[in-house]
């Protein structure tokens, strides 16, 4: 086995057998999952008590509306507010208080719920369904044309515009742009982390290496440069192996939810999602389906296995143009804590192409976006925005090319900085020195 | 034969000379000393020799050929800041070291386990070197610099850290290596032990060699003609220069300054008729002292 694959394997299986990887790895799919899942399973649970709200109408007129369901059930009662008051803190039974002070149809601010809880959404939008329902009748009614109710229902109408992608082979694809956009802004943020996560992973083997003194005693068996590879490439495959366990994770937990979605469960969820969201107007059944059926469709359009091989390429690009900058300041420093002077300006790009990034998902195509997704240090993060928007081919490639030119440069300086600061012990590094490790 | 030769080899650092002209040879199967005070030179030969750094002129030859880094698999050595991965258990730290110096896994694992029972450490195999005390782990760091049977040893201070007894352990490792046929590069501040062990030293001061040689030749060319002299009775009144009369377990012991010319047989005669002299011997200044005489100079 060659020298530089044994440190490879050293760095690989020492951070693969780690517990907080193995923990990592398997436990954010799943808490991915949960996000997602828990709120509809939880908003499935259907809250079966009977809750009675006491009203207090001081118009009178609103007896016949406000009517009862399984869930709630109304208490007309005419007394003082004062006693009321009382009477309601005295029986707790009584879920909230409606005051309807004037004529909803002169004054649409008239009705008050009280309620010693916050008064949750369901129920308030409830009434104000019902009343808002039967102000718009009234109204309707007052202009005495026959059959107007059916005329404003009939010419209610949705526009839902679809969006289709000419594909190059000339096939059409139902295509999202909000779906790109979460496509492009998930895969973007995985890249920003990655190499924010991996980078330091670098830097911090790299400062321990040096600290523990252990690194003498590498070099003098295999060549700095060697030994700074073997860890980049090694911590490489790391990222590379938790990113496709994420994806077969995915895979796999998304396609045993997919069969509930099959099933009722999770269609009467969305529909009870709908409820709380919308009002009371609540799509049909067999509509919510429809839309979930169309979401998959919508999926379907993208290229995943272009997104997911450029994802691979862009962050490997990422990672090693940073990560040998990373482990050139792992060896100018003396500990630790000295690391953060030093990776700064390393930090800072990064960050800037994250903010780059959600600035050009709201204009993939604009200047902004092209010129950030061409610059190697903020391309990686900024072309995962685009690509689901689709990008030309030529684009992809020139950026590539200009990538992997300047990691093969960035490499060469910080080889160089690597090899004179790992051997430099007791005195911090000024940015002075390392430009002059670079020329030495 | 000649193992190691270094020749007019300069290093110079941003701004200060780290080595000027050094030269030295280190013949086949002795320990060669390599002294000097701190900041001298030392670790930057050292590791020029390493290959670690490249001279910026001069050559370091190995059995009369150019050094070049695949020749690294026959050294050993042993730093003076030892470290271990902390959270590497520590067969598996071993057995990865012997590999990088192109041990195959299986020889590694041999010579491993013959270490490891002879230095009776078997029980550490599966702990981390973080549970090890520091002791413990300089142990097993010098088993990884000797595993792989290097032609040519160097120790960096290799008894800084070890109690009498272990530090005891390892010199008789160290003579040991020299009797099956290694060589050895000794770097110390330790004076007694390179009287005890090297046959050859070199002394680095501000980047020059300041002297150099065969350590008893350089012991006795230092001589302060002085001698000890152990009799039944004290001496008195002979025309010499007398430092110091003691009285030891019923014997005299004398320290006795004999004129340069003179041979020590000229001196005995003379002393020969005071008293009944018990032992007679030349007292050599220590390496200790020609160390801080040379670099004061």
């Amino acid at each position: 086995m060659s020298k530089i694959s044994l440190i490879i394997k050293r760095e690989y299986t020492t951070r693969v057998m780690k517990k907080s990887f193995i923990i990592l790895t398997f436990l954010t799919p799943l808490l991915f999952a949960g996000m997602i899942t828990v709120p509809l399973w939880l908003s499935s649970i259907k809250d079966k008590t009977n809750k009675s709200i006491v009203v207090l109408d001081k118009t009178n007129s609103y007896k016949n509306v406000l009517k009862n369901n399984e869930k709630y059930t109304f208490d007309f009662v005419n007394k003082p507010t004062e006693e009321i008051r009382k009477y309601y803190t005295e029986n707790e039974s009584f879920a909230a208080l409606l005051v309807i002070s004037g004529d909803l149809w002169k004054n649409p601010k008239a009705a008050t719920l009280y309620s010693e809880e916050q008064v949750n959404m369901e129920l308030k939008s409830y009434v104000s369904n019902l009343l808002k329902n039967y102000v718009e009748e009234q109204k309707i009614a007052s202009y005495n044309i026959p059959n107007l109710k059916q005329i404003v229902e009939e010419s209610r109408t949705n526009i839902d515009i679809t969006t289709v992608k000419w594909g190059e082979d000339g096939k059409e694809k139902v295509g999202s742009a909000e779906l790109a956009l979460a496509i492009g802004m998930i895969s973007a943020i995985m890249i920003y982390l990655f190499i924010i996560i991996y980078g330091a992973q670098v830097m911090s083997g790299v400062v321990q290496e040096k600290t523990s003194r252990i690194v003498e005693v590498i070099i003098s068996s295999v060549k700095p440069f060697e030994l700074m590879m073997g860890k980049i490439i090694g911590i490489a495959l790391v990222g590379l192996t938790q990113f496709f366990l994420w994806v077969l994770l995915t895979v796999i937990i998304s396609s045993v939810a997919g069969s509930f979605i099959g099933g009722n469960v999770d269609v009467n969820a969305l529909e009870q999602v709908n409820k709380i969201g919308m009002g009371n107007q609540t799509l049909p059944a067999n509509e919510t389906e429809n839309v979930v059926r169309e979401v998959y469709s919508m999926l379907n359009g993208f290229d995943f296995a272009q997104i997911i091989t450029l994802f691979v390429v862009y962050f490997l690009g990422g990672y090693l143009l940073y990560a040998s900058l990373f482990a050139a300041v792992g060896s100018a420093v003396d500990s630790e804590t000295d690391t953060q002077q030093f990776s700064l300006p390393l930090t800072l790009p990064i960050l800037f192409a994250f903010y780059a990034a959600i600035y050009s998902a709201q204009n993939p195509d604009g200047p902004l976006a092209f010129w950030c997704s061409m610059i190697p240090f903020t391309s990686p993060i900024v072309m995962m925005v685009r690509l689901p928007f689709g990008v030309p081919a030529w684009q992809i490639a020139i950026s590539l090319s200009i990538l992997a030119l300047s990691f093969i440069g960035t490499t060469w300086m910080a080889g160089k900085i690597y090899r004179t600061g790992i051997l430099m012990y007791g005195k911090k590094a000024t940015w002075k020195e390392i430009l002059k490790w670079v020329r030495y | 034969m000649i193992l190691l030769e270094v020749e007019n080899v300069v290093k110079q650092f941003a701004g200060h000379l780290a080595l000027d002209n050094v030269n030295l040879t280190v013949p086949e199967n002795s320990v060669y000393g390599l002294l000097g005070p701190n900041g001298a030179g030392k670790t930057t030969l050292i590791r020029i020799i390493n290959c670690i750094t490249a001279p910026d002129s001069g050559e370091v030859r190995l059995n009369g050929k150019r050094l070049t880094p695949k020749d690294v698999e026959k050294i050993g050595y042993l730093p003076e800041e030892r470290g271990l991965y902390k959270k590497m258990k520590v067969g598996e730290q071993a057995l990865y070291l012997a590999q990088l110096k192109g041990m195959t896994k299986p020889d590694a694992l041999k010579a491993l386990k013959y270490w490891f029972e002879k230095f009776e450490i078997q029980a550490w195999w599966d702990k981390k070197v973080e549970e090890l005390s520091k002791g413990m782990a300089q142990k097993v760091q010098f088993i990884t610099t000797i595993l792989h049977e290097p032609k040519l040893l160097i120790f960096d201070e290799p008894f800084s850290g070890f109690d009498p007894v272990n530090a005891d352990l390892i010199k008789k490792e160290i003579l040991n290596l020299r009797e099956k046929g290694a060589t050895i590069i000794f770097s110390t501040h330790n004076m007694e032990s390179v009287e005890e062990l090297c046959e050859n030293i070199s002394l680095v001061n501000q980047a020059k060699i300041v002297l150099q040689g065969n350590v008893a030749e350089i012991r006795s060319s230092h001589t302060t003609n002085k001698f000890v002299l152990r009799s039944k009775t004290a001496i008195s009144e002979i025309g010499y220069e007398l430092f110091s009369q003691t009285s030891k377990n019923g014997l005299f012991e004398s320290v006795i300054k004999k004129e340069k010319a003179e041979t020590n047989n000229f001196l005995l005669e003379k002393l020969m008729c005071q008293t009944e002299i018990f032992s007679f011997e030349e007292l050599l200044p220590s390496m200790n002292d020609i160390f801080i005489k040379t670099v004061r100079k």
